[in-house]
């Protein structure tokens, strides 16, 4: 059967992995043309550095770049901000060339997913 | 990432409460053909007689990181002393395909590309080296992009005073008002860079936020 590989990663599994760790594997992945799902999403922290790694993937020819769907972060308290570590929602990271998005509100979004 | 960065990114805010700087480094962050370069030179023409760069229609005009230090902006009175870093456009993509579509020979694109690259990194380094953020977004574009929602996100993060810029508002479709109810819980300042509409909002607001 032809068709995109999507890969579901739970929560569990994106908490017992290093920042490091979890990106490369991301970028590992989407660089095959796979669309990784992620259960609890990407720190702010870690989506620039994923930005970071992208930036120096790219080679213009088979990789030019990731896109990215998630939501804005929830307002913090001062409490929070003071004592709480930002957790990521729900996102979805794929090959610019195959995910594209069509539309993106605040609670929701819509892709696009091209095959081959 | 250094215990000392680490500490700064999460208290800096509190010693900003009481420790005011005399000079504050801002930083003009956005994506690609938002108007950053367009609002720098708007700020260095208003406040130095002088300008930061060359704008363009072409993507990623800017791929090196500009600072212009002491800039002095005056607002009922008070006076505010400003580095101001002029930053390339942040994006998760770049496709030489796209420069060719403005007339660049393939050559050209690549190498174009290859800087964009470059400099999109370069300004991801400068988050940690500044005071401030003037984030500028296209009034006349759709504000829910991931780039946006991941410079707010980090700004948030880093606890550093954010300032949107909502600009292009002369044009027909601008929105500023879809821009503040997707971000409500920062201060959203409508300005036109380019013809200088309500660039005085701007500056009081700049004002206020880093002052």
């Amino acid at each position: 059967m032809e068709g995109v590989q999507l890969n579901l990663i739970s929560k569990d599994k994106l908490d017992k992995m290093p920042s490091m760790e979890k990106l490369r594997m991301i970028l590992e992945n989407v660089k095959e043309g796979t669309i990784v799902v992620l259960e609890s999403g990407l720190t702010p922290e870690e989506e620039t550095k994923l930005i970071e790694l992208t930036m120096l993937e790219i080679d213009h020819d088979k990789f030019i770049g990731i896109e990215v769907e998630t939501y804005p972060q929830k307002e913090k308290s001062f409490f929070s901000k003071l004592f709480g570590k930002k957790g990521g929602r729900l996102t979805v990271i794929g090959p610019a060339n195959r995910l594209k998005t069509l539309q993106k509100q605040d609670d929701l979004i819509t892709a696009l997913v091209q095959f081959g | 990432m250094g215990l000392m960065l680490r500490l700064k990114k999460k208290f800096g805010f509190i010693l900003r409460l009481f420790f005011k700087k005399d000079r504050m480094r801002i930083g003009i962050y956005g994506p690609p053909n938002a108007g950053k370069t367009t609002l720098a030179n708007r700020i260095l023409r208003d406040w130095t007689g002088d300008i930061m760069g060359s704008a363009s229609d072409v993507p990623h005009e800017t791929r090196r990181a500009r600072l212009r230090e002491g800039v002095k902006i005056e607002v009922d009175g008070k006076s505010l002393m400003l580095d101001i870093v002029d930053t390339p456009g942040l994006a998760t993509k770049i496709d030489f395909h796209d420069f060719m579509k403005f007339g660049l020979s393939e050559e050209e694109a690549k190498r174009r590309a290859k800087e964009a690259t470059e400099g999109v990194i370069e300004a991801i380094k400068w988050l940690d080296d500044l005071d401030g953020i003037l984030l500028v977004m296209d009034a006349a574009e759709d504000p829910f992009t991931q780039v946006n929602v991941t410079i707010v996100g980090n700004i948030e993060a880093r606890n550093l005073p954010l300032l949107i810029v909502a600009n292009k508002i002369d044009l027909p479709n601008a929105s500023p008002a879809r821009i503040k109810s997707a971000f409500p819980q920062h201060p959203v300042v409508p300005i036109s860079a380019l013809k200088g509409l309500n660039i005085d909002s701007l500056y009081k607001s700049m004002a206020e936020r880093f002052g």
